[in-house]
């Protein structure tokens, strides 16, 4: 048995010491992939004793190889024939793979493209993994990679980055959820933990908080029938207790430096509602002031909209479609939240129109199949209505 | 990135500009039409873009369930049906925007007297698995 989870580990430090020997970035992670598919395939049998120095002797081997392949490299064959540079200490393997997220989300790279290079060069998944992700053939995936290498290929490698790019970028991976036989939300927390051992910036704990705060509901957000099951109906019961007071000590810890951002306050709003025992505990009050926060610190009409939802609950809903009204009805969710809030304000005729409605414009099956169910229930009890 | 459905039809979408029907063309005008759409498959392919191109036959039969124990009932060919889908391709893009931009690359296949065809394609977004954080 291969420990993979070992050798995605170790991608990102294999691929900065190469770099110390003076390859470049590109040819240093086609390399370590070519190393890594070996690995798989012989460590079965034959595992080696010092994995990492197993992974640079074989990537360093592939890298010569290429080079040698490749006449129009004959210099810089030459360059690197010298003996290699001795293996880096500690402190410079960290600082390698830190230039490593920053150059895979580099911001010169289109959203997706940041996406799959961090995915295969900090994370050491393979080019087949993360198009199952991501629901494309492997051509197309490679091609991308292979594209956002050579938009990068003239950033300096010790440039320093901004981390606000990298974090982005493992957000939109959490994000994505779970497709295909990779948990990008795992692998999300694993890159984003392996980043807070890196850096003491504020937001990227924040990150880390918010991402550990949501997968701890993961046991709940799907029923036995395999269908969504939103937050006000979970069974609290289910949700990951110890991966939520790790998140809250993260997220506490990060507020403690006060040094606010969008991350932080969104993890604030997620442990507020880990803390409520049930849904009709939870604090709306605080709720609000944290979106008040986001929306301050962003400016994003989505967590206008939902700031609206939860004045909703704080104030009643009339307040929530007034907060409502102000915004962009084609706003993503618009139509959505306006449904809810005429419920709860006891106009289920409109609420359930809105339903219907909300229904078609839904992006994805389970908020369709969520949307009509409650479009259906109210129609039921509007039917049963009529008839009594 | 959001994939988009680019959808191609025989019959059903408003006439093209350049409307004259494929059996009215030279040889040579239906390679290079051909010859287009492998083009612009291969193209998007290197953009990291493609998902996927089919074309459909534009025979098809109408099935349906018959009850319990019964052989599944078929109908059709129905030569007259009002919409009928020649293929599709679909992609995976960065914006809405581009999905437009592509498919107008497509509609822009060159037809009769080399002109392009400047058929209407039908652009659909496809549904998406749900986003981990939502509140």
């Amino acid at each position: 048995m291969v420990d993979e989870a070992l050798l995605r580990t170790l991608t990102p430090t294999v691929i900065g010491i190469l770099g110390r020997r003076g390859a470049d970035f590109a040819a240093a992670e086609d390399a370590v992939q070519e190393a890594l598919v070996e690995a798989v395939r012989v460590w079965a049998d034959d595992p080696p004793r010092d994995a990492k120095g197993w992974l640079v002797t074989v990537a360093w081997r592939k890298f010569l190889d290429a080079a040698r392949a490749d006449s129009s490299r004959r210099r810089r064959e030459e360059l690197v024939e010298d003996e290699p540079a001795p293996a880096p200490c500690p402190g410079e393997a960290v600082d390698d793979t830190l230039q490593l997220y920053f150059l895979c989300a580099h911001p010169s790279l289109t959203p997706a493209s940041a996406v799959a290079l961090t995915l295969r060069a900090v994370g050491g998944l393979t080019t087949r993994q993360i198009a199952q992700a991501y629901l494309v053939p492997e051509a197309t995936m490679a091609q991308r990679i292979s594209r956002a290498k050579r938009t990068v290929s003239s950033v300096r490698f010790n440039q320093p980055g901004d981390v606000a790019t990298v974090l982005r970028v493992l957000y939109l991976v959490f994000n994505e959820g779970y497709s295909g036989d990779v948990d990008l939300a795992a692998e999300a927390i694993r890159l984003t933990r392996q980043l807070t051992a890196m850096t003491k910036h504020e937001e990227v704990a924040g990150l880390l908080a918010l991402m550990l705060l949501h997968h701890a509901r993961r046991p709940a957000r799907t029923g036995p029938d395999g269908r969504l099951v939103p937050l006000a109906e979970q069974n609290r019961s289910l949700w990951d207790t110890c991966m939520i007071a790790e998140g809250v000590d993260i997220l506490q810890a990060a507020l403690a430096r006060d040094r606010l951002g969008e991350f932080q306050a969104q993890a604030a709003i997620a442990a507020l509602h880990a803390d409520a025992p049930t849904v009709e505990e939870t604090d709306w009050v605080q709720i609000v002031e944290w979106y008040d926060e986001l929306v301050r610190l962003t400016d994003n009409p989505v967590a206008r909209l939902n700031r609206a939802v939860a004045v909703g609950e704080a104030d009643g809903p009339r307040a929530g479609l007034a907060a409502l009204a102000d915004l962009d009805p084609s706003l993503p969710r618009h139509t959505a939240a306006a449904a809810y809030l005429h419920e709860r304000d006891g106009d289920p005729a409109t609420a359930a129109r809105l339903y219907a409605e909300a229904a078609r414009s839904a992006p994805n099956l389970d908020e369709r199949a969520h949307l009509t169910r409650q479009a259906a229930r109210l129609n039921a009890q509007l039917r049963g209505g009529t008839a009594t | 990135m959001a994939k988009y459905l680019l959808l191609k039809h025989y019959r059903g979408a408003p006439a093209s500009v350049n409307d004259v029907p494929m059996d009215q063309w030279t040889p040579e005008e239906i390679s290079a039409h051909l010859k287009y759409m492998e083009d612009f498959a291969s193209r998007l392919e290197e953009t990291g873009e493609f998902v996927d191109h089919r074309a459909l036959s534009p025979e098809g039969t109408f099935v349906r369930y018959d009850g319990e124990g019964r052989p599944p009932i078929t109908d059709g060919p129905f030569a007259e049906t009002k919409d009928l889908i020649a293929g599709w391709t679909v992609i995976d893009v960065e914006t809405y925007e581009r999905a437009l931009e592509l498919a107008a690359e497509l509609s822009a296949a060159p037809g009769a007297g080399g002109k392009p065809v400047q058929e209407w394609l039908e652009v659909r977004p496809l549904l998406t698995p749900p986003p981990t954080i939502t509140e």
